[in-house]
């Protein structure tokens, strides 16, 4: 397939890990901050090829797994509601509210239904002007842009029975919050390329500054994540830190301006709850108030959500990165992708959902090469 | 204005012609809760729907409730299988080619040679009769094309918005040949994993119709029976170990299963794994894994390795089975877990899929 071929070529991948190998002299954790790099990294065994120096530390970038428990719980009984056509992201399916996911909503008879864009939940509202239409808006700074679309076309088309519950969290401040946590062991990042793609890279040099970490702007492929590894290899060993686009075929200093200038306009930054690490502030978007006719959570004021959060899942240590999925006590025994306790087991792009379907055989057969 | 009287051609679509008189089933656009009440209405569908499509059926000359047919000795193969599918018709095929193929699949897979069907038809009331007729037709096509004969079948309206249109099962009998075991427990480490062609096309052509997502290339199902394929495969190497047709849960699933009945690991390249590439760049744009997808045309193939070669030719020499290719090996290590090898070199574990797949956000 081309421009993703060229990108998982085995031997290149092989000289790159090679590579990396001889420029390292010492421990490095290296933290991926984007999900879609996890599944990569693990897909891909990424991690099995890299000289045993380095550690990937699979950082909070899964959308799904950090959407707060009340957020869902709020999904849930808006779901529910007899009147309401409720659109999600499919793997926002079954992630586990306190008591019940979307799917056993829809079993139960809500209307919940799965779409690929929010505006396909803009055309069903078109089409069913007697219900209320909700659409799901979760993701990172990537996913942003498409749903602020959707409101403001629903707006042109004066749709009054279109709204979206707004989770988006955005990647930067989730970067100073784990630098700032106790224990932190992450010496450099890789940025999520797609979240630049939209945002450019103008706010990280002051994180670099402040923290002392390399930051590298990184891709998806195989090629794509061992390059960014091997940047920001290159600083540590020299001692430097500042931020470096490993992705230059997708993303620019100044990211994509149009998506900005809606973004501005539709949401603005609030504080946002982060499931398992807790509030981190001006960390989200929420609609702005002059879209609040659109905001699904004024339509459907529900204060009375009482959550409800298993005591055995850890998956606020796995997304800080402080420690391993298999390295709770739950995890593949009570906690598995059939019997998720929390949602980083859900979401293919959830750490410990990707450490258990590509990963457990790695703890039984390491590589049969590519370590040093 | 008054209401026209009744069976003015003002309120009927369809000539009326007295009480006594049922409407000519020809005359009804759509199926009506009568259609399966087993009086005229049902027997005009079989006369006029199923029969012509499906050809005269052989020693009774009717579709009747219950078939009797001469077996010809030897070891008999039953299977039945329900057909839902939206949209009925996609890219490929049809309900009505999946619902003669996977029956006539599942058969062949136990290495029988299929012979009869039955097909029963759950219909909801308001669907199409055109729309029933060209399933019919393609049900008949597909039969004739795998030799394979309906012989019995049956019909059921419900009520409308009780159905999702047309739900077809069918059940299926065929003949194993003396000689042949073929199981999913018979793996044996050694033994090479051969698959017939590339892997999810109709899970990927359904979709795409489905979600209305557009590609450059249209994405083909691969609907096909497979059962003559099988019959040479199995004359030039009787000692064929498993057979599976990787329909729902994709290889992936096939894999897993084998793995898990015959106590073996199974290791797979994935680099040699046959996919289309427009199947693979929907896979990539869904974030889906064609491991995990359905295939309706295809098998996977559990032998001892050095017969491999000579069925990759045989397979190759027809149209199913023109990308057949040697894609992993059975070992004795990891027993019941099927690993793959991916392109760097690395290894994951392939697992059984909890659910249907779900795209991914982003």
């Amino acid at each position: 397939m081309k421009y993703l071929d060229e990108y998982r070529d085995g031997q290149k991948c092989r000289r790159l890990a090679d590579e990396i190998s001889r420029l390292v002299t010492r421990p490095w954790s290296i933290m991926e901050v984007c999900g879609g790099q996890t599944h990569s990294i693990i897909r891909n065994g990424i991690d099995q090829i890299l000289p045993d120096e380095i550690t990937m530390i699979h950082g909070p970038g899964c959308p799904v797994c950090v959407t707060p428990l009340k957020m869902i719980d709020r999904a849930l009984s808006i779901a529910a509601r007899p009147e309401v056509i409720f659109c999600s992201f499919g793997d926002m399916l079954r992630v586990p509210g306190s008591k019940d996911d979307l799917f056993r909503i829809r079993a139960a008879g809500g209307d919940v239904r799965l779409v690929y864009s929010p505006l396909d939940a803009v055309t069903i509202a078109q089409d069913n002007p007697d219900r209320e239409v909700v659409f799901f808006a979760i993701g990172f700074e990537t996913t942003a842009p498409a749903n602020a679309m959707a409101v403001k076309i629903a707006a042109r088309r004066g749709l009054s029975n279109f709204s979206m519950l707004v989770s988006h969290v955005l990647v930067p401040p989730a970067i100073e919050a784990i630098m700032r946590a106790p224990g932190c062991r992450v010496n450099a990042f890789l940025a999520a390329g797609h979240v630049c793609c939209v945002t450019g890279f103008r706010q990280y040099p002051p994180l670099c500054e402040q923290y002392g970490v390399p930051i590298v702007v990184t891709g998806f492929e195989p090629l794509d994540i061992l390059e960014g590894i091997r940047r920001a290899v290159v600083q540590l060993e020299n001692g430097q830190a500042f931020v470096e686009n490993a992705y230059a075929r997708v993303v620019s200093e100044q990211g994509n301006t149009a998506a900005q200038a809606v973004l501005d306009e539709v949401f603005q930054v609030t504080d946002r709850g982060w499931r398992g690490i807790g509030v981190i502030p001006r960390s989200g978007w929420k609609l702005s108030d002059t879209w609040r006719d659109f905001d699904a959570e004024y339509r459907f004021p529900a204060d009375d959500i009482q959550t409800c959060e298993s005591d055995r899942c850890r998956a606020g240590e796995v997304l800080q990165g402080t420690i391993r999925p298999d390295q709770c006590e739950a995890f593949g025994r009570e906690c598995t992708p059939r019997t998720p306790l929390g949602a980083t087991m859900v979401s293919s792009e959830g750490a410990c959902a990707a450490y258990y379907n590509y990963g457990r055989f790695v703890a039984l057969e390491p590589a049969s090469s590519g370590r040093s | 204005m008054s209401d026209p009287p009744i069976g003015s051609p003002e309120t009927s679509a369809v000539p009326f012609h007295g009480p006594n008189c049922p409407v000519p089933l020809t005359d009804y656009p759509r199926i009506v809760p009568g259609h399966g009440g087993g009086g005229v209405l049902s027997a005009e569908l079989v006369e006029q729907i199923f029969l012509p499509a499906f050809g005269r059926p052989g020693e009774s000359g009717a579709l009747r409730d219950s078939a009797v047919f001469s077996a010809h000795g030897g070891r008999l193969a039953f299977s039945t299988d329900s057909h839902v599918v939206r949209p009925l018709f996609f890219p490929g095929g049809s309900i009505g080619h999946l619902a003669v193929n996977g029956t006539v699949n599942d058969l062949a897979m136990s290495g029988a040679d299929p012979i009869h069907l039955s097909a029963a038809f759950i219909l909801e009331e308001g669907f199409s009769t055109a729309d029933l007729k060209r399933i019919a037709d393609d049900m008949g096509a597909a039969a004739e094309k795998a030799g394979v004969r309906i012989i019995t079948g049956d019909t059921k309206v419900v009520d409308r918005g009780h159905g999702d249109g047309c739900y077809i099962s069918t059940a299926g009998i065929g003949i194993v040949p003396d000689g042949i075991d073929i199981a999913p427990d018979r793996a044996v480490p050694g033994d090479a994993v051969i698959v017939s062609g590339t892997i999810g096309d109709h899970g990927m052509a359904v979709m795409s119709v489905r979600e209305g997502l557009e590609f450059d290339a249209e994405i083909v199902s691969d609907c096909a029976p497979l059962n003559d394929m099988v019959s040479a495969m199995i004359s030039e190497c009787p000692d064929i170990h498993v057979l599976r047709d990787p329909t729902r849960g994709g290889l992936a699933a096939s894999l897993n299963e084998i793995a898990s009945a015959s106590r073996c690991g199974i290791v797979l390249e994935e680099t040699r794994l046959p996919v289309n590439d427009t199947v693979q760049s929907a896979c990539e744009m869904l974030g889906l894994d064609p491991l995990l997808v359905a295939c309706e045309g295809r098998l996977v193939c559990i032998t001892p390795a050095d017969t491999a070669d000579a069925l990759i030719q045989v397979m190759q020499s027809f149209e199913q089975g023109s990308r057949a290719a040697v894609v992993g090996t059975v070992v004795s290590d990891h027993a019941g877990m099927v690993v793959g090898r991916t392109a760097i070199g690395a290894t994951r574990v392939i697992t059984l899929p909890i659910g249907e797949q779900l795209p991914r956000i982003c």
